[in-house]
């Protein structure tokens, strides 16, 4: 199994996965239109709107495939649990990463405290609780667990947590949704800009079903390793 | 062990379950107090963070009283976790923690014996702390509501504490997991009791106040209910 063949459905997955990601590019400088206000620096919203649907998209995995694990207890879950959280925490990073570059020319300000940011960064942080977590336990068993009860709490904690920042003010745009374009630095979609980011929204969604085949192959090409080397040292 | 459970057979019935939540809240609070030594390691955290507020934050009047509700809750956080680990690192310490599993009770009664302990210490800590600070900061504290909110934030915060600790002290970084595993998702127990205590302390209308009230219900059935079914899968062995 250490020396498989490259599997075709993967291949073929990678390659979408990059002409995608460059369709994407093309369409996010060259398609979609300038925007009036801001400028040049919207064109992150495409690329960062779609890196926080990944972060989001894996917190929801992370905590299906806990149930599934919890329910089932096939490791598989579990790898596929810690593949998504590594894929949905480096993604959270780059939303609110490439969100504060957007906000330093239009909001004038690295940071605020507003709901989605905070909730956003609370997801981040649970996410690293979760690998750390992981790293403190030595038994595969009780890690895939302790995983697993874990992301399930935080998938019923953050959107509560969401809920309760938006109670307080808010300055982050509402693209979409009520359209209210009065928050600074909102603005309504033209038709091109629209199609444009659901391309990105595609594009991220291949590219993070990619990610993650990959990480649970490697994964899985670990646990191989592991079993052929106790095996070996215990004298077969 | 085995020869008592045969001669005094017990049905397995509710009252049987409550029995045993309340014979492991009673062990806790008998065993605290002959040793005092949780209580009074949350006591002296909870001062030493009130003295490193009043320095960290030079305050006149009003910005200590707008600041009461959050610096409460801070101080409260701080110590719950620390009684949070230790109410379940020592029963690991004493050889307590397989007598527990072994015990011919739902695992789910060790939850909730173990959480209602950690609450009653945190609202001893909580009936202490509060006079002090409303001394040491000149803020008068005792309002029904407040105390009310009090109450409601430390349900909530201890029940999905009780969850978290028994995970952390299972794993190799027992003492630093605690907090980075609870913090992250205890937020909205923090931030419904911050903004409620902030309510009543500035004489707020209630309905301005309720809002954050039913959060602060609703989060505390959530996690209670959450932490109650998830808790035998932490501690299987």
């Amino acid at each position: 199994m250490l020396r498989e063949r490259e599997s075709a459905t993967r291949l073929a997955l990678t390659g979408v996965a990059a002409l995608l990601l460059l369709a994407a590019l093309g369409m996010v400088f060259g398609y979609a239109p300038r925007e009036a206000v801001m400028g040049e620096v919207q064109r992150i919203f495409y690329f960062h709107v779609s890196s926080a649907w990944v972060g989001m998209l894996s917190f929801v995995v992370a905590a299906v495939t806990g149930g599934l694990y919890l329910s089932r207890r096939e490791r598989y879950w579990d790898l596929v649990q810690v593949a998504s959280v590594e894929i949905g925490m480096v993604f959270g990073l780059i939303a609110i990463l490439s969100g504060s570059i957007w906000a330093r020319p239009v909001w004038n300000t690295w940071w605020t405290w507003d709901p989605r940011l905070v909730t956003t960064s609370v997801m981040v942080l649970v996410y690293a609780a979760y690998l750390l977590l992981r790293q403190g336990v030595e038994e595969p068993e009780r890690r895939a667990r302790f995983g697993a009860v874990y992301a399930i709490v935080g998938v019923i904690t953050v959107p509560i947590t969401f809920l309760s920042i938006r109670f307080l003010r808010t300055i982050h745009p509402v693209v979409i949704g009520s359209g209210d374009a009065s928050a600074l630095g909102g603005f309504a979609m033209t038709p091109k800009m629209l199609e444009t980011f659901l391309f990105s929204l595609l594009t991220f969604t291949v590219l993070y079903a990619t990610l993650l085949v990959y990480r649970v192959r490697l994964a899985l090409r670990a646990d191989a390793l592991e079993a052929r080397r106790s095996a070996l040292l215990a004298g077969y | 062990m085995v020869e008592t459970d045969r001669a005094r057979a017990r049905p397995a019935g509710p009252g049987n379950y409550f029995r045993s939540v309340g014979v492991i809240v009673w062990k806790d609070l008998a065993a605290e107090l002959r040793s005092k030594e949780l209580l009074g390691a949350m006591l002296v955290f909870a001062l030493l963070v009130l003295l490193v507020f009043n320095f960290a934050l030079e305050l006149d009047l009003p910005l200590r009283q707008a600041v009461a509700p959050g610096v409460l809750w801070v101080t409260f956080a701080f110590a719950g976790t620390l009684g949070l680990n230790r109410s379940l690192a020592l029963e690991r310490e004493r050889g307590c923690w397989e007598g527990l599993l072994l015990a011919p009770v739902d695992r789910s009664a060790i939850y909730l014996g173990k959480a209602l302990g950690s609450f009653l210490f945190m609202a001893i800590m909580e009936a202490l702390v509060l006079p002090i600070y409303s001394a040491l900061y000149n803020v008068n504290l005792f309002q029904p509501g407040l105390l009310l909110v009090v109450l409601l934030g430390s349900i909530g915060y201890v029940s999905l504490g009780t969850l978290l600790a028994a995970m952390a002290i299972q794993a190799r970084t027992r003492d630093v997991l605690l907090p980075i595993l609870l913090f992250p998702v205890v937020l909205p127990v923090l931030i419904s009791a911050v903004n409620a205590s902030a309510g009543f302390l500035s004489g707020a209308p209630m309905d301005q106040i309720w809002p954050w009230l039913n959060l602060l219900i609703a989060c505390d059935v959530i996690f209670v209910a959450v932490a109650y079914m998830a808790f035998e899968y932490v501690v299987e062995e």
